[in-house]
């Protein structure tokens, strides 16, 4: 569904991401695991077309989106969660929503998803007229994900989504995860949380310096010793 | 008394027109990051969209919409032919592509329509006055005041309710979240620039309405208050810059009607003075922008 080979990404002289290979299959999900400043969320960002591609072919569905505009690789159905949230702090919970259903053709179709959202996820129900600046922190993580699906994307970009939460939020937040994989979303999960991202994971892929040092499935990476000293390493 | 209301009508009526092209100016700001200096420059095309329809002898809601469209039409081709193309440059390279928009256009408007003021022809009805109680008050002024109550009301609805509306205030935010939801972002550019040229067309409308004349120079003054209007509210927030609007036709306004004549030399310099004045206690403006900062 998604193939990302020989990925190259520089920050002005930094050379961020070397020959990085990922790849999503359909109703699965991929993690990317390493430490800070490894690449993970510039992988990412660089996927949804907001970091510039040195070099490299991204692939959606077969489709050649590298160097596509972020907003046309959205709508192709690729939803994207950011890191630390980002929700718009002045806008209602419902603006919040509302701003993400736009791109569909049809209000009624943009209500009734914001509806589904509001029956999915009650704080947020509860909390629709609040700004969302207000929300505590896993209400934002609610409302991130929500919003991302407000598109119905068929693949989902998670970017460290347990970041700074709570454990029992932490928690609710990989149910969460765990119950949209069940309902067949693709997923590329970047995350610092090692053990609950080998449980939820098909496959895994260890960035260490711009570079994927590990690669493999969650079930053998979840055995070896290779993936802790990936992690510590970098 | 009657004096002070008076003046706090003019007041009023004159901070109601910074405070519309301030609000065009902080509209645009917040999201693209681009202080216009052709927003004079916008407000001027509106005023020859108005002399325009008079000289065709059009009535005068055909030159209202005349005016209100030239500007609209005058910002967002500004916006197409030449700061599409520097979207997410650096502050200063906008800003000089701004002032290099204003100067053509500014030698455009003299060459090619007039250096001097083309007069406007009202119908005697808007140059009169009204009495309420002992009080005289102007028609025009009074026209100025309503229309930007409404226009400021209006322009709050569609902030508030449209997806639009919200999209701009996303954008203000955060604008390359925004496109990772899927938000085309020329197209809330575009809005963002059409607002401010809406905004600037109806202040050009009752800028020659109260002057009954357009020239070559006539937004650059206006605009120019409208500058510190915004710096004074906040860059980048929108109330902000209706109340740093308001604020500066008032100082304005008063200054000139309540010092004495030997003062009036120093009039901008006064306003100039409070808002340095403002500005120390208050250097982020008097209601700070929101604005989420990533490298």
């Amino acid at each position: 569904m998604l193939s990302v080979t020989g990925l190259d990404v520089h920050y002005g002289p930094v050379h961020a991401l070397k020959g990085v290979d990922i790849a999503v299959a359909p109703g699965s999900v991929t993690a990317l695991l390493g430490a800070n400043g490894a690449g993970k969320t510039t992988a990412l960002m660089a996927i949804a077309g907001a970091r510039p591609v040195t070099r490299g072919a991204i692939r959606f569905d077969g489709r050649d989106i590298t160097g596509m505009r972020a907003e046309d690789i959205i709508r192709l159905g690729i939803g994207v969660v950011p890191e630390g949230r980002r929700v718009f702090a002045s806008l209602t919970v419902e603006e919040n929503l509302a701003v993400a259903g736009s791109l569909a053709a049809d209000k009624a179709v943009s209500a009734a998803r914001r509806a589904a959202m509001m029956e999915r996820f009650p704080i947020l129900a509860e909390r629709r007229t609040q700004r969302a600046g207000l929300l505590s922190g896993g209400e934002q993580q609610m409302l991130a994900i929500a919003r991302a699906l407000m598109a119905a994307p068929r693949l989902l970009l998670l970017d460290e989504p347990s970041l700074g939460l709570a454990p029992l939020m932490v928690d609710r937040v990989f149910d969460l995860i765990a119950e949209l994989k069940a309902e067949g979303l693709a997923m590329l999960l970047v995350e610092q949380n090692v053990p609950l991202s080998l449980e939820i994971a098909d496959r895994v892929a260890v960035l260490a310096n711009g570079r994927v040092s590990v690669a493999g499935t969650a079930a053998e990476l979840g055995e070896s010793e290779a993936i802790r000293g990936a992690y510590m390493a970098a | 008394m009657d004096y002070v209301i008076q003046q706090t009508v003019n007041a009023l009526s004159l901070g109601g027109i910074y405070a519309m092209l301030a609000l065009g100016l902080a509209i645009v700001f917040s999201i693209v990051r681009l202080i216009n200096f052709a927003h004079g420059e916008i407000m001027t095309v509106g005023g020859y969209g108005v002399f325009a329809a008079t000289v065709f002898g059009l009535p005068i809601p055909l030159a209202v919409a005349s005016g209100v469209f030239a500007a609209v039409f005058a910002a967002v081709a500004m916006e197409r032919v030449a700061f599409r193309a520097m979207r997410g440059a650096s502050v200063v390279s906008l800003l000089i592509t701004s002032f290099a928009i204003s100067e053509i256009l500014k030698v455009l408007f003299q060459n090619g329509i007039s250096a001097r003021p083309k007069p406007i022809q009202l119908p005697a009805a808007l140059s009169g006055s009204y009495e309420v109680g002992a009080i005289t008050v102007g028609v025009i002024p009074t026209i100025s005041i309503v229309t930007t109550l409404l226009a400021l009301l209006g322009l709050t609805l569609f902030l508030r309710r449209t997806e639009t509306g919200m999209a701009m205030r996303a954008a203000a935010e955060d604008f390359e979240m925004l496109r990772l939801l899927g938000v085309r972002a020329d197209r809330v550019v575009a809005a963002a620039f059409a607002l401010s040229g809406l905004l600037a067309g109806i202040a050009a409308v009752m800028w020659t309405a109260q002057r009954g004349s357009v020239d070559p120079l006539m937004g650059f003054f206006p605009v120019l208050k409208a500058f510190i209007a915004t710096v004074l509210g906040g860059l980048g927030s929108l109330s902000g810059a209706i109340l740093g609007g308001f604020f500066v036709g008032a100082v304005e306004v008063f200054s000139q009607a309540f010092l004495p004549d030997s003062l009036s030399p120093y009039r901008d310099a006064i306003v100039l003075s409070t808002v340095i004045a403002v500005l120390l206690v208050r250097p982020d403006g008097l209601v700070p922008a929101v604005k989420v900062d990533r490298s």
